[in-house]
């Protein structure tokens, strides 16, 4: 497989690459550029961070579960080239150095990444944009300062000619690179070919941010057989309004997703901003949340109870079902061979939706419980309650003897612990590393008492709490 | 003056821009090799058979060496000698390396280990404190006991008595920087060995014994590391003895490097701990006897546990004066990765079990558990110097008995023997004579100022007031709020321990290279000696050139531990600096014709009988004249002794300080919380840099924070642990850091005589994180009226276990 990028505003043209490289094992071992560390080859502590840029805007990512494919076409920015040519620092840099920003070092790299990112983004949420990079030495605090006290200064002119970004692979050579013979590693330019192709590789993995299968090839060492990665196939990204609600197609990144629909659904947002991290929601999508089944991924509860349709094709042939229907049992969807995800509808409706994530580290981290609850009433009268869950079962899934018993209820607290009770016949939740069986149903019984309370405006959140 | 300035770390530039060279980003020869560890995935059991043939064929694979084909005895341990690189005839823990993988690339190395099988035939792994009771599963032969005064008797008199439990945690070091090593086989037979480690001697002398060769054939490196917090103390032997075997094997360069889940599940944490009490007290909340019983899981092998439970011992009484106590300390081995040292090495669980029974106390007697904490400080000792150093006891000269393993420089080693009477420091110095539970005179308190400064800079009667009437009018949410104070002594329990020595050149361009026996691990303890360097110079710090530790340099360092670095090294530095300056001063005034005394090191200059010439014309007149600009410094802590059998003694040359308040809100509905605000008042002495002081506060908090609430540590019932990855452990995220973080140093120089007048400050400020624990309970406290009972760590289930035991009791 060849590919062609830029690095550091170099072109590079690779041939014959594994599809499966890590743009960090090759950064590293490959070109010799060690600033990009190595923490924990999962995407979880940002050391590897690197800033890729294309036309969509600049973000950072993992390194470390990106495979070379997906960069072909686009910009990568390294610690190495924050800096200016002649060796002047980049201004987070600087203020990381005069904030006491670094101790060991080693995190430091990728927090510079992140945050030359976030700076040239214009992005001041500085916890949020900081979450998915882990110090163990500083304790954050002087990192935050820096990055406080770079925000106004201007961005390096080389990194500010990103905007003008031109994909280098255009003139370089042909647009197409999967063929017969190279079938191990496929890149579909449109969703027409990737049907044609899947129909005919039905054994092959289908590869969006590859947030889940990097790990299977980190650490699990796992053979994916034929590969297709679909971050260039045109017309299965991004979110439209449509008669029946928001289109929106299966390589929609989280991050877009959360910035498309937070504004309707304000708590989905606060919930999808707690979902991995930066760099994960920026590769990370809402097509490959949902096909890869997991009970514990975070958007199809929050889906689920805003009564989303999936949209599945197999070759020419399309069908729509109600989400929560994908999901049969652990590790089981409905989805045939040769089928795949191709996007999902949200219904427009009036925001009665809370999500509630219950993990042991407020961010970036899996969900022990995370609570989707939309009830709504009309006459004072409960006439639709929806609250999926997940966490609780093989797969994510609603309370529906809950739900059934507060169908014709009044929305009152009665009512409510009425449905906590039956809530216990709903669920049958595991007890892992992340929490029991008994916190978890109890949590998830409460989190209605917690939705009861926050519709009626108490104050529920521990975060919205200040000194 | 160099000194107490707020200056970068020396590597900050280099850090920020990615050129700060780790071990395995130093570029290697082309004909390099790399290895990996196949890991036992069964806790204990007979390894009957490992079937390696599917390893040996795979891809880029090199070699395969099991115990068998090692040559000489490739032991890791830092003490006991119990610990073979490879599983020989058992296996001892699920993760216990069995054999090793030489091949051609990182990845290649690792893909193969997993292909190995072992027919090992089960036992039943002794896992909890439980079953190695009742196997009577310990080291040494029973437990430790240290007492002063009649616990049991001033217990039977008590006026209000309780007993209760509480279960610490251990912690995963999670330093950035996994565990690295790189051996470059040289001509004769000799080793040079890169080593992210914060034991280069140690490193050295395992390296020396497996490739059988004496410690002058091994060279070892270590330029920095990212971040050690106690996990590279020990636990780099066994990938720098994996590497020198190999290379030795192979006559190729060979490096290592654990992939973080391998790193996980191989390496040692911080040991867990069970600490049971019975208290008396009377009705003011003054203890007045107090019997508590230490229960550590120390895993498979001896490591340095026993130094760690003698410190968990030692600080069991934290800031508060016990006049009848007896702290029992069992050390249990079990079937897990042996634990380590970790940031406080013991002290921690030691202070959280006296302050878990300040709390208790408190909810017994419906006081503010600050008024139970101040109740029982001991007495702050008026200004002044310290001088109540004893003498030194009369060494008993017998000459160890030759014992070729023996690993003198680690904490694990045996003390020397020390007189046949037991320590008796002389205790007229204290106030009111207060000594600690082992018989150390209390001479340096700060305590009740410090707190009472906190109290006012932190607001704390009004917030205490405001947090009662908030959680009053809310349902849901509670607040809680605590201080907590942190004593901690500072030195090397093994007192021969305490030494370091530093290496010094001046060039004639009047450039300085500087070397010492310490290691960066992050700490800022290079830029900490160069200032000091500088100033015993007076030249800027740019004249100073900090080098790597080197073995080759400065032989026989102690581990870069305990706090030691800038006291030991900085004072090393000094002498050495000190011995040049003195020379170059003595050539200098003779040609003058001036006393030496009046020569003046400043601003780069120096200024003798009226004329000024830079340091470097200095340094190249001392040249030409034949002067040697090269020196060794030496250092070691003078006054201390301990007898570690017996408890007795002074092992701390003095105490290091703090306190902090935390605030916390918790969900009532799912335990989950968060810290609001966070004041600190540490003593670090008359800091040597306040800038890098406050870093290791502001971090040691966050990470002792993180220990106490979202770090849990969850093993399987086959003894497998299940949280080996970023994924599922969780360290403290950027927003997990107090939102209104106010950290100031007390700032009053050392009454004991360090460098500068500082105090260490590397592991102090890790339990001030212990306020954010506490607070969590007060929280929960406010949810019923009986005591919470909050364990550690305190995850949002463990907070809500305790809001429902204060709601319903038991």
């Amino acid at each position: 497989m060849d590919i062609t990028f830029l690095l550091n505003g170099e072109v590079v043209s690779l041939s014959g690459i594994s599809p499966t490289t890590t743009l960090l094992d090759w950064l590293r071992e490959e070109r010799g550029l060690t600033g990009t560390k190595e923490g924990c080859n999962e995407g979880d502590c940002g050391a590897c961070s690197v800033m890729i840029a294309d036309e969509q805007g600049a973000r950072a990512l993992n390194g470390c579960i990106l495979f070379l494919p997906q960069i072909d076409g686009r910009h990568v920015i390294t610690v190495e080239g924050l800096s200016a040519a002649d060796g002047t620092l980049h201004p987070v840099q600087e203020r990381l150095v005069e904030y006491h920003g670094s101790q060991c070092g080693f995190c430091t790299p990728g927090f510079a990444v992140t945050m030359a990112t976030a700076h040239l983004n214009g992005a001041r949420d500085h916890d949020t944009q900081l979450a998915g990079n882990l110090c163990r030495c500083t304790g954050y605090a002087p990192i935050v300062r820096a990055a406080e006290a770079a925000a106004g200064d201007p961005v390096p002119p080389h990194l500010a000619s990103l905007s003008d970004f031109k994909a280098p692979h255009a003139a370089a050579r042909a647009p197409e690179i999967g063929t017969e013979s190279d079938t191990t590693a496929f890149q579909p330019r449109d969703v027409a070919t990737l049907a044609e192709w899947y129909l005919a590789h039905p054994e092959a993995t289908l590869i969006a941010g590859a947030t889940d299968v990097g790990l299977w090839v980190t650490k699990g060492f796992r053979d994916l057989g034929p590969v297709a990665f679909l971050n260039r196939c045109e017309g299965l990204a991004g979110v439209e309004m449509t008669e029946e609600g928001w289109r929106i197609g299966a390589m929609t990144t989280l991050t877009t997703f959360e910035q498309a629909l937070a504004p309707h659904f304000p708590s989905l947002g606060a919930m999808l901003r707690r979902y991995g991290s930066v760099q994960v929601r920026n590769a990370a999508t809402v097509g490959g949340n949902i096909a890869n089944g997991s009970p514990i991924g975070d958007s199809p509860p929050a889906l689920i109870a805003l009564g989303t349709r999936l949209h599945l094709r197999r070759g020419a042939d399309r069908r729509s079902l109600p989400l929560e229907e994908f999901f049969i049992e652990y590790g089981k969807q409905d989805r045939a061979e040769g089928e795949f995800v191709e996007a999902v509808t949200i219904p427009a409706q009036p925001d009665t939706l809370r999500c509630y994530k219950i993990s042991k580290r407020f961010d970036q981290d899996i969900s022990a419980v995370c609570g989707c609850i939309s009830i709504t009433c009309e006459n004072d009268r409960i006439t639709g309650a929806r609250l999926a869950y997940g966490g609780m079962a093989g797969i994510p899934k609603r309370a529906s003897g809950a739900e059934a018993a507060l169908l014709g209820k009044r929305f009152e607290e009665s009512a409510i612990r009425e449905a906590m009770t039956v809530m216990a016949e709903d669920f049958t939740p595991l007890s892992d590393m992340r929490a029991s069986s008994g916190y978890r149903l109890e949590t998830a019984q409460n989190l209605l008492l917690r939705y009861f309370h926050d519709m009626n405006g108490a104050q529920t959140d521990v975060r919205g709490v200040m000194a | 003056m160099s000194v107490a300035r707020p200056l970068p770390h020396d590597a900050a530039r280099l850090h920020v821009s990615g050129t700060a060279r780790y071990v395995d980003d130093i570029p290697l020869p082309r004909t390099a090799l790399h290895l990996a560890f196949g890991l036992s995935t069964t806790a204990a059991g007979r390894l009957d058979r490992l079937d390696l043939d599917a390893v040996r064929t795979a891809p880029g694979v090199v070699a395969v060496l099991t115990a068998a084909d090692l040559p000489n005895d490739c032991d890791t341990s830092p003490s006991n000698h119990d610990e073979p690189l490879l599983a020989t005839s058992d296996v001892h823990y699920a993760g216990q390396p069995m054999f090793l993988v030489v091949a051609t690339s990182h990845l290649a190395a690792r893909r193969a280990a997993r292909l190995g099988i072992a027919k090992i035939e089960p036992r039943a792994p002794i896992l909890t404190i439980e079953e190695a009771l009742e196997a009577d599963s310990r080291f040494e032969d029973g437990p430790r006991v240290y007492s002063k005064g009649d616990a049991p008797t001033a217990l039977t008199a008590a006026p209000h008595r309780l007993k209760g439990q509480v279960h610490i945690g251990g912690q995963e070091h999670f330093y950035l920087e996994g565990q690295a090593a790189l051996a470059l086989p040289q001509d004769n037979g000799d080793m040079v060995v890169h080593s992210s480690t914060q034991h280069p001697t140690e490193i050295q002398h395992k390296v020396a014994e497996a490739i059988g060769r004496p410690m002058h054939a091994v060279r070892v490196e270590t330029r920095r590391m990212g971040g050690g917090f106690g996990g590279k103390e020990s636990q780099g032997n066994a990938l720098a003895v994996a590497c020198a075997v190999a290379a030795m094997i192979t006559g190729r360069p060979c490096k290592m490097r654990y992939d973080r889940d391998d790193d996980m599940i191989v390496t040692g944490k911080r040991h867990d701990f069970r600490i049971d009490y019975d208290v008396g007290f009377d009705g003011e909340g003054h203890i007045t006897a107090l019997d508590v019983t230490h229960y550590t899981r120390c895993g498979w092998s001896m490591d340095l546990s026993l130094p760690v439970a003698d410190r968990a011992m030692l600080h069991a009484d934290n800031a508060y004066h016990l006049t009848d106590v007896r702290i029992i300390s069992h050390r249990l081995r079990t079937n897990m990765a042996s634990a380590t040292a970790f940031r406080g090495f013991g002290g921690p669980q030691g202070i959280v079990g006296i302050e878990r029974i300040m709390d208790h106390i408190a909810h017994t007697l419906d006081y503010d558990p600050l008024r139970i904490r101040q109740a029982n400080y001991y007495a702050d000792s008026e200004g002044g110097d310290d001088t109540s150093k004893p003498e030194e006891a009369a060494r008993d000269d017998r000459a160890l008995p030759p014992h070729p393993e023996r690993d003198l420089a680690s904490r694990g080693a045996e003390p020397v023997p020390s007189g046949a009477k037991a320590p008796q420091p002389d205790a007229s110095a204290a106030p009111d004579g207060q000594t600690t539970p082992y018989h150390q005179p209390v001479t340096d308190c700060i305590i009740n100022a410090v707190t009472e400064r906190l109290l006012k800079s932190s607001d704390y009667p009004a917030r205490r007031a405001a947090i009662a009437q908030w959680n009053a009018e809310q349902p849901l949410l509670k607040r809680g709020i605590a201080l907590t104070p942190v004593k901690f002594g500072i030195s090397f329990t093994l007192t021969h321990l305490n030494q370091a020595g530093a290496l010094v050149h001046v060039y004639q361009d009047g450039s300085i290279h500087l070397n010492h026996g310490g290691t960066e691990m992050g700490q800022g303890l290079f830029q900490k000696v160069a200032q000091v360097a500088a100033d015993r110079f007076g030249v800027p710090l740019d004249s100073i050139r900090i080098t790597a530790t080197d073995t080759a340099k400065v032989p026989n360092t102690s581990a870069t531990a305990a706090s030691s670095g800038s006291d030991l090294n900085g004072m090393a530095a000094r002498v050495a600096c000190d011995k040049i300056r003195d020379r170059m001063a003595r050539h200098l005034a003779e040609r003058h014709q001036a006393d030496p005394e009046d020569v003046v090191f400043a601003d780069g200059q120096v200024r003798v009988g009226g004329e000024t010439m830079s340091f470097a014309r200095a340094a190249a007149s001392a040249y030409e004249n034949r002067i040697s600009l090269s020196a060794t410094g030496y250092y070691k802590t003078p006054g201390i002794e301990w007898d570690r059998i017996r408890g007795r003694g002074r092992p701390f040359f003095y105490f290091a300080y703090g306190a902090a308040v935390t605030e916390v809100v918790i969900d009532t509905l799912t335990g989950e919380n968060r810290i609001l605000r966070t004041d600190i008042l540490h003593d670090a002495g008359a800091s040597l840099n306040p800038a890098i002081d406050i870093g290791q506060i502001e971090g040691g908090y966050v990470q002792g924070a993180g220990w106490l609430t979202t770090e849990e540590l969850v093993w399987d019932e086959a003894g497998v642990l299940r949280t080996h990855a970023p994924s599922t452990y969780k360290i403290p995220a950027c927003s997990d850091r107090p939102p209104v973080f106010n950290v100031a140093l007390w700032d009053a120089p050392n009454r004991a005589e360090t460098i500068y007048r500082s105090k260490a400050v590397g592991e102090p400020p890790l339990m001030l994180g212990i306020s954010a624990w506490a607070a969590l309970a007060d929280a929960a406290r406010a949810c019923g009226p009986h005591f919470p009972d909050l364990q550690t760590p305190a995850t949002a289930e463990a907070v809500l276990a305790a809001v429902k035991r204060a709601r319903h009791g038991v």
